[in-house]
């Protein structure tokens, strides 16, 4: 076992201190110490995106990531993105569209797709499947999470029109 | 999957980060994005009894495009490289491929200088900078120095980078003329079957200068001079590509392993070098 480090985090807005391994992978973190259970693991080889959370404005594959460097980071999880009194437009749409089945990729999907639409808010079909393509689902076949994420573009930049 | 237990150190300048390798010489190894290391330290492939992260040291970011040529900092992620309009305009290859490696999460962390560094065969950008004929700029005790990329790579994972040295930034001149990236590859986020890189000068309706790197068919990226010579003074015509294929296939060493068979792996150099080609010329 090595030294324990100070580690100091925001997760969705809350300061998290604590003491862990350098080697402890951000995912763990969040599941096992912080109890932010949103991100999965699925593959746990850096394949899968289910346990895609943003850090410091990038999307991240949280299993990919010790907790030593992120010392000190922003990290959003789908927690911190919409929950069951507030859906975010993307949650809303991924409901009404059918953008998931078993839902075990959707947190990872949905936290990846908000960075997706904040670089890009008019995403053609193909800017989508090539901007999620770091997130697997095993389900839909894709078909559905692309209408949900086209959907959710759309109501976004309404709201934003009718803000301007 | 939990990595061995290691020491972590956050140093702020490079001086602090050769003093460390000086210290644990190779017990220790550097991290940038950590996309390559991590997943090899999760699998207990690799001992990293001191990690190194180079996320606060300075200096080590950034694209700078000059009159005559282009320097990277090596922590210059893949993704930074896809957005900078200037690069696009000056080395419009170095998009192409990028877009072309891992996915989009693996691209805000997957760095320029870990991607070269690593030494793996499978990584795009080596090819690219011996493509470009570039210079790796090499930080340890004594200072800086700077080695061709062309003579950089020994062996997989083996280079010219001592265990004491940082590789700080690449730089290469201005590449000229058409361009193309083709890479082969099973699905997205995988590594090449087969990449090329080609850069190519088109003078009337010849071939001035051409110039060509291959990606995974061998333990090293491979350079093929045989195969740029093949098509200086030709039309880049059918028979001009079939000799730079030919003289391709000469110079790459391609093995057996799960992207397929040394035969496959030969015809899909060749498909995916005349296909570089055709589109390099198409823009020239």
């Amino acid at each position: 076992m090595s030294k324990k480090m100070h580690i100091t985090l925001t997760v969705n807005g809350k300061e998290e201190e604590f003491l862990a391994e350098p080697r402890e992978l951000l995912i763990y973190t969040l599941r096992e110490r912080l109890n932010i259970t949103g991100p999965h693991i699925g593959c746990e080889t850096s394949h899968c995106g289910a346990c895609t959370v943003t850090i410091n404005g990038k999307s991240v594959k949280s299993c990919t990531m010790f907790v030593a460097q992120a010392d000190g980071a922003d990290v959003t999880t789908i927690e911190g993105i919409g929950g069951p009194d507030e859906l975010h437009p993307l949650q809303e749409a991924f409901k009404e569209h059918h953008g998931l089945q078993c839902g075990y990729c959707t947190p990872g999907m949905i936290t990846r797709a908000t960075k997706l639409l904040e670089e890009n808010p008019n995403p053609t079909e193909e800017e989508i499947r090539f901007g999620m393509a770091g997130n697997l689902c095993r389900c839909t076949g894709y078909q559905n999470i692309v209408k949900s994420i086209q959907a959710a573009a759309a109501t976004m930049n309404a709201a934003k029109e009718a803000a301007e | 999957m939990i990595p061995a237990a290691f020491d972590y150190y956050r140093p702020k300048d490079l001086p602090g980060v050769v003093a460390l390798l000086q210290e644990h010489g190779d017990d220790a190894r550097v991290m940038a994005g950590g996309h390559s290391l991590i997943p090899m330290m999760k699998l207990r492939m690799a001992d990293v009894p001191h990690l190194i992260d180079m996320q606060d040291v300075d200096g080590m970011n950034g694209i700078y495009v000059g009159d005559t040529g282009v320097r990277i900092g090596a922590m210059t992620t893949q993704a930074e490289l896809i957005d900078s309009a200037e690069l696009a305009d000056a080395a419009p290859i170095l998009r192409e491929a990028a877009l072309q490696i891992a996915d989009p999460q693996v691209r805000y962390m997957g760095t320029v200088g870990g991607n070269v560094a690593n030494g793996d065969p499978g990584n795009d950008m080596p090819g690219l900078m011996q493509c470009f004929d570039a210079t790796f700029t090499l930080f340890g005790p004594d200072g800086e120095r700077t080695v061709p990329a062309r003579e950089f790579y020994e062996a997989a994972y083996m280079t010219a980078r001592e265990d004491d040295e940082v590789l700080t930034a690449v730089s290469f001149p201005t590449p000229a003329g058409g361009y193309a990236y083709e890479k082969q590859k099973r699905k997205i986020g995988d590594y090449a079957t087969a990449a090329a890189a080609v850069q190519i000068v088109k003078d009337g309706g010849s071939c001035a200068s051409a110039s060509i790197a291959m990606t995974n068919l061998s333990d090293t990226p491979v350079f093929s001079e045989a195969a740029g010579a093949a098509l200086v003074g030709t039309s880049v015509d059918g028979d001009a590509i079939r000799a730079a294929v030919a003289a391709m296939l000469n110079d790459i060493d391609p093995v057996d392993d799960n992207r397929g068979p040394v035969a496959f792996k030969n015809h899909v150099a060749g498909v995916i070098l005349t296909r570089a080609i055709e589109r390099a010329w198409s823009r020239a």
